[in-house]
């Protein structure tokens, strides 16, 4: 492989791995608290797929950059991790996470379908792999998003809040990484402008169904660069870091 | 003790029937459809397979299950490949895989023709226990990430079925 092309490549894997890392650690918090029993196994399940799903992209990423994964996760800090800051927020309420959650499965589904035709063989076998277990969580977090949106008044106000929050963070997920061009030109990345297009038409279309606006989007003021994080990251990382560090030698 | 060289992929095949699914203990890796291929050469022998759930927290379980039981064979060295395509199905579950599965009262997944999705929310489930089709989905997610709960409306019974992929 090309060494401009392997550069993007780990690039692009490295973002979304860690997306999918940091969005499962906050979506295991809610375990234990989830607002009823059902809801609690659904989506401790849902954060277990996305770990699984980050592992597959760490071990995509490994394989160009002979990078392991343990040492990625546990022992980089928060400016060294190339994930979107929509994944980074507190988890907020039910509503916040499961608007978040949704706006990163339909996200998902795009990206993965697009993959699944990508010249680079390993990324379109592991985004045929995902997409399987991926269809569960769109339908699911799309219910959802019907549930909070049509239900009580109450429901409507916290999807809307949070959705209003959002919105601008999850177009981060859509800004192109510098080196992109190569990998659209080598038929492995999807542009990400194409992305956008198909991801805000989808969500529109859904949100609309389920009574919920879309902000005004005349400040796209989140679509900053990867490398730049909230203060929930630092914090996050302390929480998911601090077993392996205690002993960075030790085995598991 | 056989030499590695003596070990057909026949025999191989033969112990990996006998190595059990951590989370399913009645449904082997062979019945589960994970075994992609099996290879025996004098280097060694190389055991190809898929994962079912990628999260699966029973795939490292499963691996190092494998390679034990390829070893005990007198394999001198042992290689588990885990391989992402294709995909793994629930189609590709044996039909005795399927029948351990209802016995352990797990319904069996319901056949898709490569679109799990569209039976996944609408084919009813059997009841594993009474065989009534009178049941109501709970939760498409369960108590590990291959399955679902459900609830037999005649039994009056929570049941889990085997979760379609």
């Amino acid at each position: 492989m090309d060494a401009a092309v392997r550069d993007a490549l780990s690039a692009r894997l490295l973002a979304m791995a860690d997306d999918e890392l940091v969005l499962a650690h906050r979506n295991s918090e809610w375990t234990g608290h989830a607002p009823i029993l059902e809801e609690d196994i659904a989506f401790t399940n849902m954060a277990l797929d996305e770990l699984g799903h980050a592992s597959i992209w760490y071990g995509l990423y490994g394989e160009l950059t002979g990078e392991d994964a343990d040492r990625l996760i546990f022992f980089r800090n928060a400016g060294q991790y190339r994930n979107a800051q929509l994944v980074e927020l507190p988890r907020g309420d039910w509503a916040f996470s499961m608007v978040r959650q949704y706006l990163f499965d339909a996200a998902e589904y795009v990206t993965l379908n697009h993959l699944k035709a990508s010249s680079y063989s390993p990324l379109a076998e592991a985004a045929a792999k995902i997409a399987t277990e991926e269809s569960y969580h769109l339908r699911h977090t799309g219910l959802w998003l019907r549930r909070l949106g049509l239900g009580t008044e109450e429901s409507h106000g916290r999807a809307q809040a949070a959705l209003n929050v959002l919105w601008p963070y999850a177009r981060q997920l859509f800004v192109p990484l510098p080196n992109d061009d190569v990998l659209v030109e080598a038929g492995i990345f999807p542009a990400a402008g194409l992305l956008l297009n198909e991801w805000t038409s989808m969500t529109r279309s859904h949100l609309a169904d389920c009574g919920l606006t879309v902000p005004e989007e005349a400040l796209p003021r989140r679509d900053v660069d990867r490398a730049e994080h909230t203060e929930h990251l630092m914090a996050l990382l302390a929480v998911m870091q601090s077993v392996a560090r205690l002993d960075p030698e030790a085995e598991w | 003790m056989v030499s590695a060289t003596m070990l057909t992929a026949e025999a191989v095949r033969d112990a990996l029937a006998g190595v059990m699914d951590p989370e399913i203990p009645v449904i082997s890796v062979v019945d589960m459809g994970i075994i992609r291929d099996v290879a025996v050469s004098p280097d060694g022998v190389t055991v190809t397979m898929m994962p079912t759930f990628s999260g699966c927290p029973a795939l490292h379980v499963m691996r190092r299950d494998i390679e034990a039981a390829v070893l005990r064979l007198g394999a001198e060295k042992v290689t588990v490949r885990v391989v992402l395509n294709p995909a793994w199905s629930t189609e590709w579950i044996s039909e005795e895989g399927r029948e351990k599965l209802r016995q352990f009262g797990l319904a069996p997944p319901p056949r898709h023709a490569g679109d799990p999705a569209s039976v996944a929310f609408f084919d009813l489930a059997e009841c594993p226990r009474c065989g009534s089709t009178n049941t109501t989905m709970r939760n498409a997610f369960g108590p590990t990430l291959c399955r679902m709960i459900w609830y037999c409306n005649e039994c009056q019974e929570a049941f889990e079925q085997f979760k379609p992929l």
